[in-house]
């Protein structure tokens, strides 16, 4: 079993030890994560569960290297994030990691296409005729190549977090990480945006989720519990739900709008 | 960030807030507009300056007894030592690098003619004096060294004289005038100068011999000046020499003495007259960069709020891959962008005032690339400055800050 651990650890696209964050609020410190030690691997799909204030969000933006710890180690695809300056995680940010918010983050007035070009723009290796190209498969991928043109307030929520997601993913990151991705999104439209992330995933994209509902943490094949800054549970998902075979099932128009 | 993306994103995010970006234009606009035209205003009357005071002629010396230090006390000018008319024979015949020469003597007039009445100032000279000023003659002639001997009693008017006293039109020569009850018959009329460099009448003149005026009308026995033309104009350094060795030698002073006459060339005029318009210029034009300076710190303003308004979308550049320098660079492009659309458009519209104000007020004004240029480059390089430290503050918020920002 012990070797069996080691043996995984060398394709973990995301390996922490001892991650350890915590915040001062003048003479008050908030201990927003208490010792991590998580090793996700190529391929897996996570989704990391817990209570409101159990450290989550504080887990995601640390290992998205949005955020740096106050003490532990990271490692994200063999590289020692610990020890990179502003720039360098700029770069990781840019190039390994696709990051999805609950509140999508799109740039206002600004269109689909140009919203999921805006990584490309940060990367000095793709001319301009590939950045449209890119943006526009990425797109494609999500279902949305006919609202390219539209801005984010023409856009649904659903759609939304779509575009966000094919910004994520169109420079070709390692991971993609997604804080409560379906948290502003109806029951159709999470299952969607979970769809996605599966064939993703089978493309072999480590995905790393953050959900409050079992029923979405169903989708993925390994939940991770958090409670007051710790892993309280790690269990692998027997038998994933299939978004795309549901889908089939779950009329386009749901119940609840026809209320 | 690719150089061509930050200036269409700048581009873009400026054309979002149109009116906002507008009025922050403004600012530099007007700055740079009102520095345009001030430099042409003040350019355009250095060199009208200039070239009136060139048309005097620009061989010519004036010797005027100066200020003389009595026990250290500095004496009212011409108060104690005074030139005559033997000073002026010694220049006369002692100089080689003087060409012309005449003594000077002023006072001022009341002129009656026809039962008009003029007043203005009358200058006696020789012949040579005309020569000196390039003073021609449009009516008549000028009076003889043989008429200057005889103390005759004619006189040379200038166009102001002769409309005052005989009305627009009429020629003077001939005409008898009394000045200060003194009859005069006229010889001559000048031809019209119109104002010089420090707006005066240069037409407003009486013009006798010298010896009429000294002897008969003043009853004096000092001078009051010298005037003399050198032979070219590089000879003027030379003529100066010369005449000061005549004239310390005359007063007994010694070389290493101070002399107790001063000698005043045209350049030395011209160079007064320009460095007064220069400092006119750089007045007008410092006051201009007041107002370009406002509208900069109206960049600034509009950018900092920029900032803190667009926090949120810093955050989501930088989560996605922007490095602090990329964001710095975006909104100092923003800035720039603001200050170099500003710049032309405040030169296009510099140039159309100028051109106005030279129309509707009669101004001669002169737009120079140096202006130009100038006004550009100020407009841009406050553009860096001002839009610097909100650009240093975008570039410095912490991604995780800045996506949490409400
Ligand atoms: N910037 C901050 N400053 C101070 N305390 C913070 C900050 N961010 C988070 N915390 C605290 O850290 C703890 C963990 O917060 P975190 O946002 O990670 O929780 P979460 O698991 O994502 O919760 P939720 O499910 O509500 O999103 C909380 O107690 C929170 O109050
Ligand atoms: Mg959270």
């Amino acid at each position: 079993m012990e070797q069996e651990e080691e043996g995984n650890m060398t394709d973990a696209i995301i390996s922490t030890q001892h991650l350890v964050k915590t915040y001062k609020m003048g003479d008050m410190e908030v201990h927003a994560l208490r010792g991590i030690d998580i090793d996700i691997r190529k391929s897996d799909f996570v989704a990391i569960m817990g209570k409101s204030g159990s450290g989550k969000s504080t887990f995601m933006n640390i290992i998205g290297c949005l955020d740096v710890p106050t003490r532990g180690e990271y490692l994200l695809d063999g590289l020692d994030v610990g020890k990179m300056n502003r720039d360098e995680l700029a770069h990781l940010r840019n190039r390994k990691i696709g990051f999805v918010f609950q509140s999508f983050n799109l740039l206002s007035r600004t269109s689909a296409l140009e919203n999921v070009e805006l990584p490309l723009m940060y990367n000095n290796k793709i001319s301009s005729h590939d950045m449209r190209e890119k943006a526009m498969n990425a797109l494609e991928s999500v279902g949305l190549s006919g609202r390219s043109h539209h801005l984010p307030n023409q856009l649904s929520g659903g759609e939304q977090q779509r575009v966000a997601i094919a910004r994520a993913l169109v420079n070709d990151p390692v991971v993609i990480l997604a804080d409560e991705p379906t948290g502003n999104l109806d029951t159709r439209t999470s299952v969607e945006v979970m769809d996605i992330f599966q064939k993703l995933n089978k493309k072999g994209i480590t995905v790393v989720i953050v959900t409050h509902e079992p029923d979405i943490a169903a989708y993925t094949n390994r939940n991770v519990s958090f409670r007051d800054g710790r892993i309280l549970k790690d269990l692998q998902v027997e038998h994933p739900r299939i978004a795309g075979e549901e889908l089939l099932l779950i009329p386009a128009i749901s119940e609840e709008d026809t209320i | 960030m690719k150089l061509k993306n930050q200036v269409k994103a700048a581009f873009r995010s400026l054309s979002k807030n149109k009116m906002r970006t507008f009025l922050t234009m403004l600012g530099i606009i007007i700055g740079v507009a009102s520095v345009i035209a001030m430099l042409a205003i003040g350019q355009g009357s250095k060199e009208s300056i200039q070239a009136q005071i060139s048309s005097l002629g620009t061989n010519l010396l004036t010797i005027f007894p100066s200020a003389s230090m009595t026990g250290g006390v500095r004496m009212e000018a011409g108060s104690s030592v005074k030139m005559n008319l033997d000073d002026y024979k010694a220049i006369a015949t002692r100089c080689p690098a003087v060409m012309y020469s005449t003594p000077t003597v002023r006072t001022s007039g009341q002129l009656i003619a026809a039962g008009q009445n003029w007043r203005t100032s009358v200058w006696g000279v020789y012949p040579d004096y005309f020569e000196i000023r390039n003073l021609a003659i449009q009516t008549g002639a000028v009076f003889t060294a043989a008429e200057d001997r005889a103390a005759a009693k004619i006189c040379v008017v200038g166009q102001t004289v002769s409309k005052n006293l005989f009305g627009e039109g009429t020629d003077p020569v001939g005409k008898l005038i009394r000045i200060n009850k003194i009859p005069f018959s006229i010889c001559g009329l000048l031809t019209a100068k119109g104002q010089n460099a420090f707006g005066q009448d240069q037409d407003d003149i009486v013009i006798a011999p010298f010896t009429t005026v000294q002897e008969r009308m003043m009853t004096i026995t000092y001078i009051n000046s010298i005037m003399v033309s050198a032979t070219s104009e590089s000879m003027i350094p030379e003529a100066t020499d010369e005449i000061t060795q005549v004239l310390k030698e005359r007063h007994h002073l010694g070389p290493s003495e101070d002399p107790d006459f001063t000698i005043r060339s045209q350049a030395d005029i011209s160079s007064a007259a320009t460095a007064t318009s220069g400092i006119l210029t750089i007045l007008l034009a410092s006051i201009a960069s007041i107002s370009l300076l406002v509208g900069g710190i109206g960049i600034m303003n509009i950018m900092l709020v920029s900032v803190t308004e667009r926090t949120r979308e810093i955050g989501i550049r930088m989560g996605v891959g922007a490095r602090g320098r990329d964001v710095l660079l975006q909104f100092l492009i923003e800035a720039l962008m603001i200050s170099l659309i500003g710049g032309i458009l405040g030169v296009g519209f510099g140039i159309l005032t100028s051109q106005i104000i030279a129309s509707i007020m009669k101004w001669p004004v002169t737009i120079t690339l140096q202006s130009i240029l100038l006004s550009f480059l100020f407009s841009t390089a406050i553009g860096i400055f001002f839009g610097w430290y909100p650009a240093r503050k975008a570039a410095s918020l912490n991604p995780i800050d800045a996506l949490r920002y409400e």
